[in-house]
């Protein structure tokens, strides 16, 4: 393997990710990410100087529209999927002290 | 199976609103069916048995009273459980979602509604459309109804499956990269994914935005082009959406190539390609020639570049997409946690699969400062000359014709060990996303061993009549 994922990396990625990785999962995705970035290294075979980067297919521009408010008031229903809530607000753990 | 389970969605369409049957009829017998069979292959992650009846009840009001004239009215179909139903659980198989219920309908859904589709249910999927066997889900895989002890393809392999084991008229689902016609090729049933833009996806819960796209898959290729009829069009909630509003994509099928121009790659018929799913793609191209078409072949040029270009702009947008997963609003939220990022960190890593966070880790790397340029960045100018490649090939051909898979389906349990050589068999499938272009797999024969094979046609941007009058052809002339 070429790309050699260091367990600094691994822990700066799941900081990335807001993953928590058991020590197992840590050691597969060490492996897994290197050998997924030998494979992605292949590109770097064609030469793509002066090539745009392309993030859709065909041109898209933005697209404005009046700010309008078109919704209902759904609070109950969203509420409903919240792991918890009180008083119609979502709970939350505390955030600081 | 009874006729009704076998009927193509316009057949039975056509018998509802000529009033041989009723839609009750009809649901109470899909419904019944996949009581039947759906504890073996396991295609629906949710029925819903009272709403598909009363809008049963509603669809017969409807025709009856003339307001509802679509040729789809009436007619029972499953939806993958990634496309939000207002009231209906939608998981998108995973288990950070398992009891979300959404407030508002997905546009392609609220579409069908409008045309008078009776929803049978919610299909079983690869997590977050994840994966192409459908094994990666929380709630177990599908199989496949050819052979249950062989996968259904993914990641809409519930949708496909449940075409084809007669649980439903037809079904939608969604590609990024090949999840419509590769389960459809594995199920032996036909799978269109339409220009990237065609179909709204609000309401589709994203993986790779960019690459997304709603669309049918039916038990003929007339299904495919009356179901994308229905969904298609501009969304005022989706601004990569296009106005195709008012196309009929009924209108192109006639069984006619004489000008069509077939070129069929060379590359694709290289190491990997199963030697009986080459011969009946070849078949299927000649075919076409029979019928009138020009075929020829030609080097199309990086198709190997497309399976790392792809997965490293698929896993940098799925990082960014799941990263609303928290814990918070709704979905799973961990038991047991000290403090708010704790409580992230533990409900995503006990919500998430395997596969899921592998992609989220991939991606968050591909665009962590200092890897930003040597990885995304790459694979977006890649990606940039790959849709130059189709440029070249559409100038000089109206289809491309290949096979949508490297082999027929695996047995269950064989993929998953190896990330890599899953991601290899998607390679005739990928670039068509990178490129926006429309592609559909259209049933071509089966294996000694008894499992479906289809071929798969693409087209330029916009070219659905082009590619569905080219299918259709193929399937009439076969």
């Amino acid at each position: 393997m070429n790309n050699v994922i260091s367990d600094e990396t691994i822990e700066y990625v799941g900081i990335l990710a807001k993953l928590e990785l058991s020590d197992e999962e840590k050691e597969a995705a060490k492996s897994d990410m290197g050998r997924m970035l030998d494979y992605i290294d292949m590109l770097g075979e064609l030469d793509t100087d002066g090539v745009e980067p392309m993030s859709h297919a065909f041109p898209v521009q933005n697209v404005f529209r009046e700010d309008e408010v078109t919704g209902i008031d759904m609070r109950d229903k969203m509420l409903s999927n919240a792991p918890e809530e009180q008083d119609g607000m979502f709970v939350v753990p505390k955030t600081f002290d | 199976m009874s006729d009704i389970l076998t009927m193509t969605a316009l057949e039975l369409g056509r018998k509802i609103s000529a009033g041989e049957m009723t839609s009750v009829e009809a649901t109470t017998e899909y419904l019944q069916s996949i009581k039947d069979s759906d504890d073996k292959y396991n295609c629906y992650v949710t029925v819903d048995e009272e709403g598909a009846m009363q809008a049963a009840k509603e669809a017969d009001d409807g025709i009856r009273a003339g307001r509802l004239k679509s040729p789809l009215a009436g007619v029972p179909v499953a939806i993958k459980d990634n496309m939000c139903t207002e009231n209906l659980l939608t998981t998108c198989s995973s288990r950070i979602l398992y009891n979300f219920v959404p407030t508002y309908e997905s546009t392609a859904v609220g579409k069908l509604r409008e045309s008078g589709a009776v929803i049978l249910g919610k299909t079983n999927m690869d997590e977050f459309a994840m994966g192409s066997t459908t094994e990666t889900s929380y709630f177990g895989p599908t199989r496949n109804p050819a052979n249950p002890e062989h996968v259904p393809g993914g990641s809409s392999g519930g949708s496909a499956a449940a075409v084809a084991a007669g649980e439903c008229g037809y079904a939608l689902g969604s590609d990024t990269g090949g999840s419509i016609r590769q389960p459809a090729s594995y199920c032996g049933v036909v799978g269109l994914k339409p220009t990237y833009g065609t179909v709204s996806r609000y309401g589709l819960i994203a993986y790779g935005s960019s690459l997304d796209q709603i669309g049918p898959l039916t038990r003929d290729v007339s299904d495919a082009a009356a179901v994308l009829t229905a969904i298609a069009g501009h969304d005022s909630k989706d601004s990569t959406s296009i106005d195709r509003d008012g196309q009929d994509f009924s209108a192109c099928l006639k069984k006619d190539v004489k000008d069509i121009k077939v070129g069929i790659p060379r590359d694709y018929f290289g190491d990997g390609l199963d030697d009986e799913v080459a011969a009946s793609v070849k078949a299927a191209a000649d075919v076409l020639k029979d019928a009138g078409a020009q075929v020829e072949e030609f080097d199309l040029s990086l198709v190997n570049y497309a399976i790392p270009a792809y997965y490293t702009i698929a896993a940098a947008e799925a990082s960014s997409n799941l990263e609303r997963f928290d814990g918070i609003k709704y979905g799973y939220r961990t038991e047991e946690y000290a403090g708010l990022h704790n409580m992230y960190k533990k409900s995503r890593s006990e919500g998430f699969g395997a596969e899921v966070k592998r992609r989220i880790m991939l991606g968050s790397f591909v665009l962590s400062s200092g890897y930003y340029d040597a990885y995304y960045l790459k694979a977006l100018k890649v990606k940039a000359l790959i849709k130059k490649a189709f440029d070249e090939a559409f100038s000089k051909y109206d289809i491309i014709l290949g096979p949508v898979a490297p082999t027929t389906a695996p047995r269950l349990g064989e993929s998953l060990s190896d990330p890599i050589q899953m991601y290899l068999g998607d390679i005739y499938t990928i670039s068509v996303n990178l490129a926006g272009l429309p592609g559909i797999s259209v049933p071509c024969g089966s294996s000694r061993a008894g499992l479906p094979i289809g071929v798969q046609l693409l087209a330029d941007c916009f070219c659905e009549d082009k590619l569905l009058r080219t299918a259709y052809t193929y399937e009439q002339s076969r």
